[in-house]
């Protein structure tokens, strides 16, 4: 089948070589951006240029697209890699190294990791407490005056802490002891059976539990920079260890971070994290954050989802804009809880603007300055 | 037309067309590559985009029968494949008197279809298009077995054996993206976004679906909703099917229709609508 594709031409008005090339060039364009593409793909994407029957250069993207691309987000990588190997001739493989490198280079200084940590962690064997009042005395301790060191004993604690988040009960059921729930009639047919016919045993089904859909919201502006690398380590412990995890950074804009924190290597998910977000470091604008967050990612929040947004409320934006979207956020939302690291102090009151227009609409302030802080989200958001 | 004659993107342009579905090229493709290749089709877009839509045209238009599994959140085994008919189970138990064997219990004739497995199961003279909506409804378990399903089109029956399809049917899924889809499941799909249609196709789309509605209405509506669409903090951008709905008040009202007052065709939440009215998106339209 993969035969006839071989010779079918592409564009080859200005192309000399073999589709064969091409297609790996193209596929190797659409890698080097993050895209998955297996082998299956590239046979079928050869068998796709043979059914397509006529031998334009629009057809031909078309059907690669198709084929291609499994996600919204790869349409445009796609086109870009397209543009690449059959565009005006400009070299792909050249181009394609650039831009990674480029995107190398940018991320560790703007990532906000202190880069002789990851040194340190590699080279030196990871510290462990010595003894139980190192890690008691690590809970209290605010995330700001960490030192490296504590923040990789920290680690294990909160790859810990992210594993508990919201359940709920689902409408799967699962065989149950307790009486008083929907019979299991699948089972007291098979049990008849040993009873010649007569259902003496009763069986039944009680729903089971599944994990609430968690939306965290890290504000990665100038302001929350002390914190910013132990809060989006615990974005990142979410995103590992739970299914339904949804993780975004802000500072002026809103970026959607859960593909790249995805995987177990916590420095290289920061690093790709880091290198989409632009803005670390920079103003807030809180409430337009979430304006794209109730809009674009509206349905992915969805109904019944338990939203997190750690930030300091230091907003440069409108009051107005974040108290209407904290709202809409709320109605949509299953529980708001608002994390903020100044909370901490026993004399906070949510003064500043962004935080006073924020807060009627948050169902539980908490801190977010330590690991017991942390904790204390943990059993929230286990709370029904 | 037969699904086997969908052997172009044109043919399968005019296949849509004749139940009044207007799709571009790159959709027609899409689908026309489904039925070439044999794989599944994956449809994602915006709420009323017509998804949904592309998985009924096919069928009726082919004269395929069309069986549809609603995903819904806790959907497994038992609601997607097969069921046994325990309370007939138990009557038969009781009616033997003591001394039925498993064979005789789970035999065929106990046995509940569920859409999945009518699909596996229909006559290979008549095809099939299996429409597996709203996918992302469904848990991440259901979705491996999805995955499962979709390369073997077989199923297995403890109590019966492994039932198979002997000509795959046309699968057409929906999402519309309340979460992502394992990729998994993405890679052995054929992918498609459906986006907003252009102002001229939406117009043709009115007349193909509404026949009845005069061209200054439609070219009214479509002209509203391309405005309210541009308004990019909206919650709710209004989808095909909204503009159909609009359409068709505008023409119950006739000549006192006023876009204002029938806004509530197309907007759905409050604040939007405050937002139209405040902005006087519509006015002059």
């Amino acid at each position: 089948m993969s035969e006839p594709a071989v010779e079918d031409p592409i564009a080859n008005h200005s192309l000399g070589d073999s589709v064969v090339e091409r297609l790996a060039a193209l596929t190797a364009g659409l890698r080097a951006q993050g895209t998955r593409v297996g082998l299956g793909e590239l046979l079928t994407a050869h068998r796709a240029l043979a059914t397509v029957e006529t031998a334009s250069r629009e057809e031909a993207r078309l059907a690669l697209r198709t084929v291609l691309c499994s996600h919204h987000d790869d349409l445009e990588r796609f086109d870009r890699a397209f543009l690449s190997v059959f565009g005006d001739g400009r070299p792909p493989a050249d181009q394609a190294l650039n831009e990674l490198g480029e995107i190398e280079r940018a991320a560790l200084p703007r990532a906000g990791i202190p880069g002789t940590a990851e040194q340190s962690a590699q080279d030196d064997p990871v510290p462990v407490p010595a003894a139980w009042s190192d890690v008691e005395l690590l809970r209290t301790k605010d995330f700001a005056r960490y030192t490296d060191a504590e923040v990789a004993v920290a680690k294990e604690m909160i790859a810990r802490l992210a594993r508990r988040g919201p359940t709920r009960i689902s409408r799967r059921t699962r065989p149950s002891r307790r009486r008083g729930h929907a019979p299991d009639l699948r089972q007291m047919v098979r049990a008849s059976l040993r009873t010649g016919g007569e259902p003496v045993q009763r069986r039944w089904r009680a729903p089971s539990r599944r994990p609430r859909p968690l939306v965290l919201v890290c504000d990665v502006s100038g302001s929350m920079a002390p914190y910013a690398r132990m809060l989006l380590q615990y974005v990142h412990a979410c995103v590992a260890a739970r299914r339904r995890v949804e993780a975004f950074a802000f500072g002026t804009r809103l970026t959607r971070i859960t593909n790249e924190l995805t995987g177990r290597d916590h420095d290289r998910a920061l690093e790709r994290a880091a290198a989409v977000v632009t803005d670390f470091s920079g103003g807030t604008r809180i409430g337009a954050a979430l304006a794209e967050l109730n809009r674009v990612h509206g349905r992915r929040i969805g109904r019944g989802a338990v939203v997190v947004i750690l930030s300091d409320g230091w907003d440069r934006g409108d009051p107005e804009l974040l108290e209407q979207e904290m709202a809409r956020l709320r109605r949509t939302a299953y529980r708001l809880v608002w994390l903020n690291p100044l909370a901490a102090h026993p004399d906070y009151e949510p003064l500043t603007r962004g935080m006073r227009a924020a807060v009627p609409h948050t169902d539980q302030l908490l801190a977010g300055n330590s690991l017991a802080s942390l904790e204390q989200l943990a059993t929230v958001l286990e709370e029904e | 037309m037969t699904i086997a004659e969908i052997g172009s993107v044109e043919a399968a342009t005019a296949a849509l067309a004749t139940q009044g579905y207007l799709a571009d090229r790159q959709l027609a493709l899409a689908v026309h590559l489904a039925v070439a290749l044999d794989q599944p089709l994956l449809l994602e877009g915006e709420a009323g985009v017509g998804k949904t839509e592309v998985a009924r045209a096919l069928a009726a238009a082919t004269g395929a029968r069309l069986i549809r599994l609603q995903c819904h959140e806790g959907i497994d085994l038992h609601h997607a494949v097969y069921d046994w008919d325990y309370p007939r189970q138990l009557l038969a138990l009781r009616a033997a008197e003591g001394g039925v064997d498993e064979g005789e219990l789970f035999a065929r004739r106990f046995l509940l279809q569920r859409p999945l497995l009518a699909a596996l199961e229909s006559d290979p003279a008549f095809p099939v298009v299996l429409l597996i909506d709203e996918v992302d409804r469904a848990d991440d378990e259901f979705e491996a077995f999805l995955l499962e399903f979709l390369s073997d089109f077989a199923v297995t029956i403890p109590e019966l054996g492994t039932v198979s399809a002997e000509r795959p049917p046309i699968v057409v899924l929906t999402s519309n993206r309340t979460r992502e889809l394992h990729d998994a499941l993405k890679r052995r799909c054929l992918y498609h976004w459906i986006d907003y249609p252009t102002a001229e196709r939406e117009r043709a789309i009115v007349h193909a679906r509404l026949p009845g509605v005069p061209d200054e209405i439609a070219a009214r509506v479509v002209t509203a909703v391309g405005k309210l669409r541009d308004q990019a903090d909206l919650y709710k951008l209004p989808g095909v099917g909204e503009t159909l709905v609009w359409a068709q008040a505008l023409l119950a009202l006739g000549d006192e229709a006023d876009l204002e007052e029938t806004l509530g065709a197309a907007l759905k939440v409050h604040e939007d609508m405050l937002r139209v009215r405040e902005r006087k998106v519509l006015e002059g339209v």
